[in-house]
């Protein structure tokens, strides 16, 4: 991304304005808060705003700097949320060679391919070959017990954690036309849409918020927060057009699908924690918990956003 | 240059297993004699409850290995005796100059406390067995030493019994609040109220 462009330094202030303007809001909610309820909330949208400075600066860096260090620190992404999600999931010590091939081969190689812009193979390294290998370090173990689960449970580690996260950077590898702020800008734009969607759900629910939409699954998300949450990040997605190959209705429609693929995949995360009897994935982001937190939405929206652009608009 | 090498295995030790210790009763004082003791599943579980402790307890604190593994050659030797200072003792053939429970005891009134594995090997499975009662003879026969118990979680998954390379998975470092023997407490009674004093700190991790 050229950070000299009109467009992009427009566009730096603007981030920076709305984070700043969250900071001043979280200044006077945390002066005017009383209850100790009220302060508690307070004081982890304060934790949550001051990660979002940080997260900020470390994409925009990264995105900055080219599309290796983008590849590394989504690489990275991926290999923290592998981390937690692994750690929350029960595997017996004849997994491993299987779990050790996945942190230090599978995942590289997924994002060495990313950077040799080897699509085909991208596409199939995961969901095939590593389907097939990894199953077969295990059994040459000759540990029978619950095999199925803990093959499934390292499959799905990978595609959620390494495969889905990998389609990100893979935006910037896409054939490429004429756009404002360059291909970096479809990762803005997915980025800000869905943990825009994120953060627009908490707000409406925490302002609204009366029924809950699965009580079961996510006790703290409100059909009013959805709702409102989605539309709102979807009239945002709209208003970053000028970012995408595309005009203001498609922009909107690609938000809307993005935020409810977003909220399902949260929800899903969700399942998986409640089943293992944690709140958190981790406690690597203050306020936020862990890296898998808050990269839910984005795992389950990333492959349907790359997929949008790969196919529809293959002539931008 | 031994301490920048303490220094560094502490660092490694850190990063490979993400451990972020709890202590349910408050971090102790360096002044304080005590034996630390924990289940034992991985080669990590050694450096890991180790590096958890505050610099200035560290300093003071032996792990008690076996001799017949950690003597067994000059490297073996060397990591165990001189970057963590282990106490090295026989698991057996024990005479009554060679006796692990007058080792133990005679270092813990030089001043140094201890990280004791009571099951005497490492679990293959995850389970912990039964304490070897070792333990119970050193309460008696140090009374005034402190026992807490530890739970160590996942260090088994990072790296468990026959491999050499560890995963990175995130572990856990629970302290508990300490233990003493009873006035007449027998001693299969205590040894069973202090594995389960282990068990107990499951529910205490951070995750």
């Amino acid at each position: 991304m050229n950070l000299s462009s009109p467009a992009a330094r427009e566009f730096i202030v603007w981030i920076f304005g709305v984070l700043t303007a969250a900071s001043a809001t979280g200044y006077f909610l945390a002066k005017s808060a009383k209850s100790p309820a009220a302060k508690t909330t307070v004081k982890n949208l304060n934790a949550r705003t001051n990660s979002w400075w940080l997260m900020t600066v470390i994409l925009l860096g990264a995105l900055a700097a080219g599309p290796g260090a983008t590849g590394v620190v989504f690489a990275l992404i991926s290999f923290l949320a592998l981390r937690e999600f692994i750690t929350a999931t029960p595997t017996r010590p004849a997994d491993h060679v299987s779990l050790f091939c996945s942190f230090f081969i599978v995942l590289p190689v997924q994002y060495w391919l990313v950077h040799a812009e080897w699509y085909g193979m991208f596409a199939i390294m995961i969901p095939v070959y590593a389907f097939v290998l990894l199953p077969v370090t295990a059994v040459l173990h000759g540990d029978a017990v619950n095999f199925l689960e803990r093959a499934a449970r390292i499959q799905w580690g990978l595609m959620v954690c390494v495969y889905f996260i990998s389609h990100i950077p893979m935006l910037l590898h896409l054939p490429a036309g004429e756009l404002p702020l360059g291909r970096q800008g479809l990762i803005l734009f997915l980025v800000i849409v869905v943990q825009g969607s994120d953060v627009l759900q908490y707000v409406w629910g925490k302002l609204l918020g009366k029924h809950k939409i699965a009580p079961h699954l996510s006790p703290g998300k409100t059909v009013e927060g959805f709702t409102f949450g989605v539309l709102s990040a979807s009239a945002l997605g709209a208003a970053l057009h000028w970012m995408m190959p595309c005009g203001v209705w498609q922009a909107f429609l690609i938000s809307l699908l993005l935020c409810v693929f977003g909220f399902f995949g949260g929800l899903v995360m969700s399942a998986i924690k409640r089943d293992r009897g944690i709140k958190d994935w981790g406690t690597l982001i203050e306020g936020h918990g862990g890296m898998m937190d808050r990269i839910d939405s984005l795992c389950f929206s990333a492959p349907l956003f790359f997929h949008i652009l790969r196919y529809f608009f293959r002539s931008y | 240059m031994p301490d920048m090498l303490r220094t560094l295995s502490v660092f490694l030790t850190k990063l490979i297993t993400g451990v972020n210790p709890v202590w349910v009763d408050g971090v102790p004082r360096a002044d304080r004699l005590r034996v630390y003791f924990a289940n034992h599943g991985s080669h990590l579980d050694f450096a890991t409850l180790w590096a958890a402790l505050p610099r200035e307890v560290r300093d003071k604190t032996r792990p008690v290995a076996a001799r017949d593994y950690w003597g067994r050659s000059k490297f073996t030797r060397s990591v165990a005796g001189g970057l963590f200072n282990s106490l090295l003792i026989a698991r057996s053939g024990i005479t009554r100059q060679d006796n692990p429970i007058g080792q133990m005891a005679d270092a813990l009134r030089d001043g140094s406390s201890l990280i004791l594995f009571p099951e005497g090997t490492r679990s293959a499975d995850g389970v912990i067995g039964p304490f070897k009662p070792g333990i119970f003879h050193l309460a008696q026969k140090v009374p005034e030493a402190e026992l807490v118990p530890v739970f160590l979680q996942n260090l088994n998954r990072i790296l468990p019994k026959g491999h050499l390379l560890p995963i990175p998975i995130i572990g856990s470092v629970v302290f508990g609040p300490p233990l003493r023997l009873e006035p007449h407490e027998k001693k299969e009674d205590f040894l069973e109220r202090a594995r389960q004093a282990v068990l107990n700190l499951s529910s205490r991790t951070r995750a």
